[in-house]
């Protein structure tokens, strides 16, 4: 038992359920989380086992559903609300933001708020604008609460399990196409949620991304070796708030090359945190200017042709590295 | 009502004005800074309220040292709030607009109009689950009645039948406008009829309004579900020390200065529980005492240490280091 296949949902769902059974103050609230079994069936199954109290369908209103956890927290309970998609979100940032992560601070450390907000996002198949968005780069930005992002079913499973336990707010982040991903589960491992984990290792460049990227990364990887006769190392972040800066570091001077692929739009984007690290940091340890790969500076659009020219993929990953390692000497 | 509840809460309601002049006095030298928001003219609600629900979890705004004060927070803790120092109940970084004592179930000090209802909302479905005897009281002021945040806790709490107490502060202004121009009627209770029975009370009555909260907790406690309370009532003061309030007139600040909400339960004191004048002024004296003691305590704490910069922000305390 201790290693398990299953799907990136099933993992999900299996956290909750382990953590809805073990502690009866862990409830779940959203759009749908119950009868219907959540929108992309992370909660199945748990509305029949815990009942309508601990499984709670709310009105669609999500600035509520965040409020309400806030609430819920400070009255005992260990909530997780779950967001249909990240952008209706927006809605609930001035309860992430103004209350969620704040309480804490404000109140001397008097209010603690054990919060887990699942967040839905990113581009899914042909959503366009209002169901397609991205919103790391403002969350991680806001002391008071953490940010993971998970891409791997193995962190899938752990990193939920944690977050519920852990007395601290935090942004649970999923990207709606791994839902389906298949993925082992090692359930003896014990793991640090704070700490990005190295994929796939390498001596030539390092290649730093998060949530769906990590998949396209790793499928442009092998024509990017064959192309530049280099190998590549491949890091997950897992976790945006903290930074685990000391992953970063140690790859990069092995490598002394970085290439930052996120799905988010270029500008203000995540990554940029990551390059302004490199810079101010290890100026002396890069060979290479650094190599940011994000999505373009514009709404997603519905088309498909033009939804996929707006995100990178694993064939504009693997040209821009190329092209990006030939016009520096790799 | 006994004589000893009553003097109880003239001397609170007292303390409370005193406590914010002295608090407007340090403004104006200096030693408080930021916002304050002062609940001078409105004391009734503000005490009333509190001593009808002193078990149960409140959840309020800004405007809330005498809600603080009469939930049971010591007064010196509140004022060394203000002054920024370390022996303030939030330790010196809420300030004025952010008291919490959760071991009081003191939610206080939200300053985002409206963003506090729902976590009461929340907070009375963890009592409700729990099966608590005690509900949760949500305090706000006319002008949070015209946001989302609002009209979203009275649904939920209405479809759930949640144990919280809606108390609507109404004191006609939000900030500078008048509630009539930005809503369509004065009383706010209308927008919560649909879903809740309401009560409307006269707010600078403290008696009235004692009885009212207590009925309404009554009927939360039964577990009918929301109730909503509104209190009537005018503050003084700017909506803030930086609002000279020049939208109202003289006329009007005076009209209501002469229902002066103290001088209406003196006047029980002396009439109806057969107090003297004198007796009356002692509980004066020992208010301002106190105050003057919070005044020293505070002007004497500590400031935090910078080393100090980080607590608090997490349990679990992971940095992103700068430099």
């Amino acid at each position: 038992m201790s290693k398990v296949e299953m799907l990136y949902r099933e993992a999900l769902n299996r956290a909750i359920d382990e953590a809805m059974s073990s502690d009866s103050n862990v409830v779940i609230l959203g759009e749908d989380v119950g009868l219907y079994g959540g929108s992309y069936r992370v909660s199945e199954g748990l509305v029949a086992k815990y009942g309508e109290d601990r499984v709670i369908d709310t009105p669609i209103a999500e600035l509520s559903i965040v409020g309400n956890a806030v609430g819920m927290a400070i009255g005992g309970l260990r909530p997780i609300a779950e967001i249909m998609t990240a952008n209706f979100a927006l809605l609930a940032f001035d309860q992430i933001i103004n209350h969620m992560a704040k309480y804490r601070y404000m109140s001397a450390g008097k209010i603690t708020l054990p919060v887990v907000v699942r967040f839905p996002q990113g581009v899914s198949r042909q959503l366009a604008a209002q169901h397609s968005e991205s919103y790391e780069q403002m969350l991680s930005a806001v002391p008071g609460v953490r940010v993971l992002a998970v891409s791997s079913v193995n962190y899938a499973y752990h990193a939920l399990k944690r977050a519920i336990f852990s007395d601290d707010p935090i942004i649970f982040i999923e990207h709606e196409l791994l839902y389906n991903k298949k993925g082992i589960v090692d359930f003896d491992e014990e793991i640090d949620i704070f700490k990005a984990n190295i994929v796939k290792e390498g001596s030539d460049i390092t290649i730093v991304s998060y949530l769906k990227m990590v998949d396209d990364v790793i499928k442009a990887v092998p024509e990017i070796e064959q192309k530049l006769n280099k190998s590549c190392e491949v890091i997950d972040l897992q976790t945006l708030n903290p930074i685990d800066f000391e992953t970063i570091k140690k790859s990069v001077e092995k490598t002394g090359r970085v290439v930052i692929v996120e799905e988010d739009h270029y500008t203000g984007g995540y990554g940029s945190q990551i390059a302004s690290f490199l810079a101010e940091k290890l100026f002396y340890t890069l060979d290479a200017p650094i190599l940011r790969i994000a999505g373009e500076d514009t709404p997603i659009p519905y088309n498909r042709k033009l939804e996929l020219a707006s995100i990178p993929t694993p064939e504009s990953i693997a040209n821009r590295v190329t092209q990006w390692g030939e016009s520096n000497g790799l | 009502m006994d004589k000893r509840e009553v003097e109880e809460i003239y001397y609170l309601m007292s303390l409370g004005r005193k406590f914010e002049y002295a608090a407007k006095e340090h403004y104006m030298s200096g030693e408080i800074s930021g916002f304050l928001h002062l609940d001078i003219g409105q004391e009734a609600v503000s005490v009333g309220a509190m001593r009808a629900f002193e078990h149960g979890d409140v959840f309020t705004t800004y405007r809330e040292h005498i809600l603080a004060i009469a939930k049971g927070i010591e007064p010196k803790a509140v004022m060394a709030e203000l002054f920024g120092k370390r022996s303030g109940v939030s330790q010196g970084r809420g300030g004025s607009m952010h008291l919490f004592e959760p071991a009081l179930h003191f939610y206080g000090g939200d300053a985002i109009v409206g963003g506090h209802l729902p976590n009461a909302v929340g907070c009375a479905y963890a009592r409700k689950f729990q099966k608590a005897q005690d509900g949760v009281m949500a305090l706000f002021g006319d002008g949070a009645t015209n946001g989302g945040a609002f009209f979203e806790s009275l649904n939920i709490a209405s479809a759930w039948k949640l144990p919280l107490l809606f108390l609507c502060e109404n004191n006609r202004y939000a900030i500078g406008t008048e509630i009539t121009r930005v809503a369509p009627f004065l009383e706010q209770s209308k927008k919560a009829e649909p879903y809740m029975p309401t009560i409307e009370v006269d707010g600078n009555d403290v008696i009235a309004v004692y009885e009212a909260v207590k009925e309404a907790r009554s009927y939360i406690q039964k577990g009918h579900g929301p109730i909503f309370v509104e209190a009537f009532t005018y503050r003084w003061e700017g909506h803030s020390m930086s609002d000279a309030a020049r939208y109202r007139s003289p006329e009007e600040v005076d009209i209501w200065k002469s229902k002066d909400p103290l001088k209406r339960v003196r006047k029980l004191l002396t009439q109806q529980y057969e107090m003297s004048e004198d007796e009356v002024d002692e509980l004066d004296k020992k208010a301002q005492a106190v105050v003057d003691n919070a005044v020293e305590f505070a002007t004497e704490s500590e400031e935090p240490g910078v080393d100090e910069l980080f607590d608090n922000i997490f349990v679990e305390r992971v940095e992103n280091v700068q430099g």
